[in-house]
């Protein structure tokens, strides 16, 4: 018998790939469905609120575009790790240190045309991510400390650092709230106001488009995609072939951390024009479940995205027209995850029915030789 | 037909009224099964006697494997049915063999290596006295065991601690101590020295004379000739024949298993030495805890030669691997390659300058199985002109040279396109033999190339690493097959726990000899590096 390992052939695998998310939606949307039953509620009019949130108006896509676009360079944030063979868990730290990065350059730096400045701010933002996640990526390949572990403290230490800093004088605006300056005029992402007047949608959702471009260009195109994924599956064939596996967990991480160090960025010059203590939590996150949802495709990413923008602005709007408390938002939310997750459990079933079976014959493999 | 002596053919008759009434212990009549993409087994049908050694040969994927889990109960069939004594098979759930006096042996032994060999033997069946474990009674059944069958086994060492033969004695007296009065031994040969193999098949005799049925499941045809009554013939998941051994001979069997006639590859024996490609001196490696791995190895390879390294595996040959490659860094020694120092060159710069290597484990070590066949045959080449610029990759040539691979390798199927994974591990080697000869490499280091290979693509890759020594490459060869290595090599050394045992020119070398270094019995004769 063949090692079971996820494979496909060919083009039969790009459609098959993309039922089993359709599957986990759909059932996700059946359970939700039931939980909005006991509680009393007509999913039905639960559903047809939440769409119109999303979707019904120019106003509402706008929303759902707002809310995906962090989302979407998180989401390649984590799914670049991915490839590579890593986990990184510390997007929530790389966006605020990014945050924090874009906000200080935004306020200090004066006296630059709009571009150079905004192109100035991203950059910065998107290194001071980079070095972040970079050591975490470093500690992994000198010392074989697990990404998991280090990304989280990572996080912890990020959000606490800018909670400490935004209360320098330095940064600090006068008044009760521990929130920087306001940024220059000329570091402003501009919104895109022709939608909807009074959007908070910007010029961060293009550069997100093309970032989901240019990481799938890198993955499929490039030798450093090559190798990326090469140590992804298979590190030992890999350094076997002459091919630096620390060199590409680095390489990884430093990637996905500039992506969730613009996230940041998007954040504060696109949306609040300052940076605010406690930052807003939770895109690095649900990132995580973007990438998976999203299967580590850049496309998947950004339709993963989008679609959970659209779950947070439609529940935003079955917040305001109903009875139903936005909580249960986040458990619809949760139970997409939940089947996301399962599906990945199921595929391994059938390895798992073979173990069980050798552990009922009391015996153990030694070595991993495959049967014809 | 063998003349049975009157003291076993009584023998055998008492069993046969103890068990069942006909001749035959296990009928399979018409078994077919299917897998996702292939039919492992189409209508086979086979009669098994009392008390014969029953071999089984076949290619790889010819479904011999897929029979015996049948047979044991670990797979089960879409259609036909087995008779074990006369009696259907259950085909339920939870039936597995060793619960009706079926044992099986896998290649790969399944024993706890921390356990002793007593404690691997009655694991899972332990006799108790209440709560404890009555080892008295253990020890005195098992002794009993080895001696009636003239098997010895140190029963208070670990497995850890035992060698490959006597781990599979062990394996041997797991199945009689649970009374199996069939034995299914899947490949038992392919890890042992000559002299190991010996005394196995004189266990099996003791064992076939003994009233038990052994099915043995082996490549090796010389074997069949030597230790089995019957043989059974599998091609491409059905049965080609079952003949008895006295009516056919090795080559007829050949025949049958591929299905055309085998040509056989031989390298150049007496072949002149050109100059040094590969230079090791006194290499050592430590491992971790402290103790070597690799102890003083020196050879040379030349231009134009295979130098053959047979041992049993464990020995060290992975070691070696890896130093060469530039996987592990020598404690001690140099390594010279053209003339150069690379002793600390990283694998890239060794890859560079020319080397190529197939791993021994091609799975682990050589492919990327969920990557492509295009994919893998430009792994660690993709940074060659030939495929990439600065930063992209080219599609074009990639595309070109894997559609070139495919036809001069003869990789099946011929899409570029398909997972490694889902290739058989005859192409998935011929992928890596594609890849890393076509670079043309000075030095070709191959570690058990021929590995679980049929006896087609086996000699395929024997035929591509004496073409590299006729085109004045060297070639290293790391093998425990030692009629591979007989046949190839001009020059043969030897590993044995981490030194290499004398190197000797192949045509002054038996297999006998080979065999006694080994086993680590004798030193070789003069050196000559």
């Amino acid at each position: 018998m063949k090692p079971r390992v996820p494979m496909k052939t060919g083009v039969e695998s790009k459609l098959s790939g993309l039922l089993p998310p359709l599957v986990s939606l759909l059932l996700a949307a059946a359970v939700s469905a039931v939980i909005l039953l006991l509680v009393g509620e007509n999913p039905f009019h639960i559903g047809s609120v939440m769409l119109s949130g999303s979707l019904g108006s120019l106003r509402s896509i706008a929303n759902t575009l707002e809310e995906a676009t962090p989302l979407i360079f998180t989401g390649l944030c984590v799914a670049v790790a991915l490839k590579c063979g890593l986990f990184n868990i510390g997007g929530e730290g790389q966006l605020v240190i990014g945050a924090f990065a874009a906000a200080w350059v935004g306020v200090k730096l004066t006296g630059l045309d709009p571009v150079t400045h905004v192109t100035v701010c991203i950059l910065i933002a998107g290194l001071a991510g980079a070095l972040w996640a970079l050591i975490a990526g470093v500690l992994k390949a000198r010392f074989g400390a697990h990404e998991v572990i280090n990304t989280i403290m990572l996080n912890y230490i990020a959000f606490i650092l800018t909670n400490y800093l935004v209360t320098l004088p330095y940064f600090k605006k006068p008044g009760q709230i521990p929130q920087t300056f306001d940024i220059a005029p000329s570091a402003a992402l501009p919104r895109l106001s022709f939608l909807y007047q009074y959007t908070r949608l910007n010029i961060g959702f293009v550069l997100a488009i093309v970032a989901v471009i240019l990481v799938y260009v890198i993955l499929e195109k490039t030798r450093l995609g090559f190798e990326l994924k090469s140590v992804g599956f298979n590190p030992t064939a890999s350094r076997a072939s002459g091919i630096s596996v620390v060199r590409n967990m680095v390489i990884a991480m430093a990637i996905g951390g500039f992506l969730a160090g613009m996230a940041g960025s998007e954040r504060v010059l696109g949306v609040h024009r300052y940076f605010i203590s406690p930052f807003p939590f939770g895109y690095g996150f649900a990132g995580i479940a973007v990438a998976l949802l999203g299967r580590n495709n850049p496309f998947g990413v950004l339709l993963a995205a989008i679609f959970f923008g659209a779950l947070a602005s439609g529940g935003a709007q079955v917040d305001i027209e109903t009875h139903v408390p936005r909580e249960l938002v986040t458990v619809i939310q949760a139970i997409v995850i939940l089947f996301v997750a399962c599906e990945y459990l199921v595929r391994r079933m059938g390895l798992m029915q073979l173990v069980d079976l050798m552990r009922r014959m009391g015996l153990r493999r030694r070595g991993a030789g495959a049967h014809e | 037909m063998r003349v049975l002596t009157v003291a076993s053919f009584s023998r055998r008759c008492d069993l046969s009224l103890a068990e069942a009434p006909t001749g035959f212990v296990i009928q399979v009549e018409g078994i077919t099964k299917r897998f996702p993409r292939v039919i492992a087994n189409r209508d086979v049908s086979l009669d098994i006697r009392y008390g014969e050694v029953h071999a089984l040969v076949g290619e790889n994927g010819a479904g011999k494997s897929t029979l015996m889990n049948i047979l044991y109960g670990l797979t089960r069939p879409d259609s036909g049915k087995v008779l074990l004594r006369g009696k259907p098979l259950p085909v339920s759930e939870g039936f597995l063999g060793i619960n009706h006096g079926i044992g099986m042996i896998h290649q790969h032994f399944m024993l706890i290596g921390q356990f002793t060999a007593l404690e691997n033997i009655v694991l899972g069946s332990e006799p108790r006295k209440g709560v404890f474990l009555d080892t008295g009674t253990a020890r005195s059944r098992v002794e009993n065991l080895m001696r009636e069958y003239g098997m010895e086994v140190d029963l208070d060492r670990k497995i850890d601690d035992l060698s490959v033969g006597e781990e599979q004695r062990v394996e041997i007296l797991k199945v009689l101590y649970r009374d199996a009065r069939i034995i299914i031994m899947d490949e038992p040969t392919a890890v042992l020295t000559p002299q190991e193999t010996r005394s196995l098949f004189s266990t099996l005799k003791t064992l076939s004379d003994g009233g038990r049925t052994i099915i043995f499941i082996t490549h090796k045809l010389e074997e069949v000739m030597e230790v089995a009554r019957t043989v059974t013939v599998l091609r491409a998941g059905e049965v080609i024949g079952t003949m008895p051994v006295t009516e056919t001979d090795a080559a007829r069997l050949a025949e049958l298993m591929v299905g055309r006639s085998i040509e056989t590859v031989s390298g150049r024996k007496a072949g002149s030495q050109g100059e040094p490609v590969l230079a090791v001196e006194n290499i050592s490696l430590k491992a971790r805890k402290g103790h070597e791995l690799l102890t003083d190895v020196s050879f040379t390879v030349h231009r134009g030669e295979i130098l053959g390294i047979a041992g049993v595996d464990g020995n060290g040959q992975d070691e070696l691997f890896e130093v060469l490659v530039g996987l592990a860094q020598p404690s001690r020694g140099r390594v010279e390659f053209l003339g150069r120092d690379m002793t600390h060159a990283s694998t890239r710069q060794r890859l560079r300058a020319g080397m190529a290597h197939i791993p021994a484990d091609r799975i682990r070590m050589g492919l990327v199985l969920q990557f492509s066949m295009k994919e893998n045959l430009i792994l660690g080449r993709h940074t060659e002109e030939a495929y990439a610029g600065r930063v992209f990759l080219k599609q074009r040539s990639i595309d070109e040279s894997a559609e070139r691979m495919i036809k001069d390798y003869e990789i099946e199927p011929a899409d570029p396109e398909i997972d490694a994974g889902l290739l058989s591990g005859g192409n998935q080697q011929k992928v890596i033999a594609a890849r890393e000869i076509s670079r043309n490499p000075e030095l070709l280091i191959a570690s058990q190339p021929t590995r679980g290979l049929d006896i087609g693509a086996a000699q395929r890759v024997r035929g591509l690493l004496v073409k590299q020594a006729e085109a004045g490459k060297g070639v290293l060869l790391i093998s425990a097959d030692l009629s591979e290595i007989m046949t190839l090599s001009d020059r043969v050394g030897v590993m044995y726990r981490g030194r290499i045992v004398g190197i000797m020119p192949a045509l002054e070398v038996t297999e006998e000899g080979l065999g006694l270094m080994m086993a680590g019995v004798s030193q070789g004769g003069r050196e000559s590096r």
